[in-house]
């Protein structure tokens, strides 16, 4: 068990390299009550999130449908990635990281009282979350809910619906299919019995940082934070600047195009990538050169690979160096995800 | 847990046995590994390399994180397990059999590493705290 932003959580139920598998290859599941579900509701919610985020509302016209979208400062840094599922018209719902919950919360409440005062701001303590990855998650949520298949067969990624007392969004941070589920907190535990008796594994933080990792999916903390944009963080498509919608952020951003890039690693030799591993890159000039964010091993692929921040100077397919302890390690630069849906890209 | 009789132990959760032919052997304990979890990477030392007593001269890495490993002894390196290059797995499923390397020891005394009811002792007063 680790603590996790306040929350103490399990880094593996047993083997982290088994419960990583068992989503690649069948179905595992996360109890990621952490995160936090905030209610938006009101006539001026869809105008109050148009200002709020980088990326635009307005992509959301049919209900259910959810945005990735990064909540930034006036400096264009990131406060926060969350997702943003359109429900009604005056009804919106946000999913926050667990360690960010607080200043998220402390933020929207007082950029609303500037934009739109009288909208409801809600956190959702009172619900649980709980993701079921993998190719044969769904099947097996069909089997546990009996009559959601019919209300859930046909959402497409990034869309989500209500099923009794269940709110169920096919999206995930696996590189996987599968359903995150949200639902009373009080019938969480029963719930996930019965996933568990459906024969779904259930997965640890280990594995979740490991399948995201391969997926290509930014940590928050770790990858981004406040100090730097997404435009430097591989966001840079969440990010609309095509219209002209003044987010908070949005001048910043103009004003400070992107000086790095979150690139992905393969490392060439035998060891371990981790962050904060200094990289030297062939046509860096050692000072600006980079390091990695996220770093490890990818059972997938049963090599070692990362995300780094690295000069824009460095493309998909040059080689860098990477320290690691007392030594060089020769690395590869390359474009990810690393993985998808089981199967390897690089 | 299990903490052989015949072995000696060190405070970092290093494993040693005198052999016959009067080189150590070197490897982590079962409770290291645990602590680790499932292991994706062993770097031993060079054979030939002489070591102190307490020097770093391996690397653990489980999918977790990286451990080091110090010399029990002051020795010359004999040997390292070949295994454990392409199935540093090895380490999780036996870590007494899944010995890192060997030393022809300087001076082939182990009286003041741990027994294993020291070691025994150690990891319950640590569970305690």
């Amino acid at each position: 068990m680790v603590d996790f932003g306040g929350w103490e959580m399990p880094l593996h139920y047993g083997s982290q390299l088994d419960e990583h598998h068992q989503v690649r290859r069948d179905a595992g599941m996360f109890d990621v009550s952490h995160m936090l579900a905030v209610d938006i509701k009101g006539e001026t919610a869809r105008d109050f999130l148009r200002r709020l985020v980088a990326n635009n509302v307005d992509k959301l016209t049919q209900p259910g449908k959810a945005l990735y979208t990064c909540m930034l400062n006036l400096q264009g840094g990131i406060i926060d990635d969350l997702i943003i599922y359109f429900l009604t018209e005056s009804h919106f719902r946000m999913v926050v990281n667990a360690g960010t919950a607080d200043k998220d919360m402390a933020w929207m409440l007082a950029r609303r009282d500037e934009i739109a005062p009288g909208l409801e701001i809600t956190p959702r303590r009172d619900l649980a979350m709980i993701a079921v990855q993998g190719p044969n998650a769904r099947t097996k949520v069909w089997q546990v809910i009996a009559g959601a298949q019919t209300a859930t067969e046909n959402l497409k990624l990034f869309q989500a619906a209500f099923f009794d007392e269940y709110f169920i969004a096919r999206t995930g941070y696996t590189g996987e299919d599968g359903f995150e589920i949200m639902l009373p907190a009080g019938d969480a535990a029963d719930f996930w019995n019965a996933l568990h008796a459906a024969g779904v594994a259930p997965a640890g933080l280990g594995a979740r940082d490991t399948l995201r990792l391969e997926a290509g999916m930014n940590l928050y903390g770790q990858d981004m934070d406040e100090t730097t944009s997404p435009l430097e963080s591989g966001l840079g498509w969440t990010v609309d600047l095509k219209s002209d919608r003044d987010f908070i952020g949005r001048q910043a951003l103009l004003e400070r195009p992107a000086a790095q890039q979150l690139i992905g690693l393969i490392l060439l030799e035998r060891g371990v990538l981790r962050s904060h591993q200094k990289v030297t890159t062939p046509s860096g000039d050692n000072e600006s050169d980079g390091e990695i964010t996220s770093g490890g091993f990818s059972p997938t692929l049963n090599q070692s690979i990362a995300l780094a921040r690295l000069p824009l100077t460095v493309s998909a397919g040059d080689e860098v160096q990477v320290v690691v302890r007392d030594k060089m390690l020769r690395a590869k630069a390359v474009k990810y995800p690393f993985v998808r849906n089981g199967k390897s890209l690089i | 847990m299990n903490i052989p009789n015949n072995l000696k132990y060190t405070k970092s959760h290093e494993w040693v046995r005198l052999e016959d032919d009067g080189t150590v052997t070197i490897g982590i304990t079962q409770h290291a590994q645990e602590l680790l979890g499932d292991m994706v990477f062993v770097e031993t030392p060079d054979v030939g390399r002489k070591l102190k007593q307490g020097e770093e001269c391996a690397v653990v890495e489980s999918v977790k994180a990286a451990a080091d490993v110090y010399a029990p002894i002051a020795g010359e390196v004999a040997a390292v397990n070949p295994d454990l290059e392409t199935a540093p797995e090895k380490v999780n499923q036996d870590a007494y059999a899944a010995w890192l390397f060997k030393l022809k020891p300087v001076n082939a005394d182990l009286n003041h590493l741990l027994s294993a009811a020291d070691y025994q002792k150690m990891l319950e007063s640590e569970e305690d705290s």
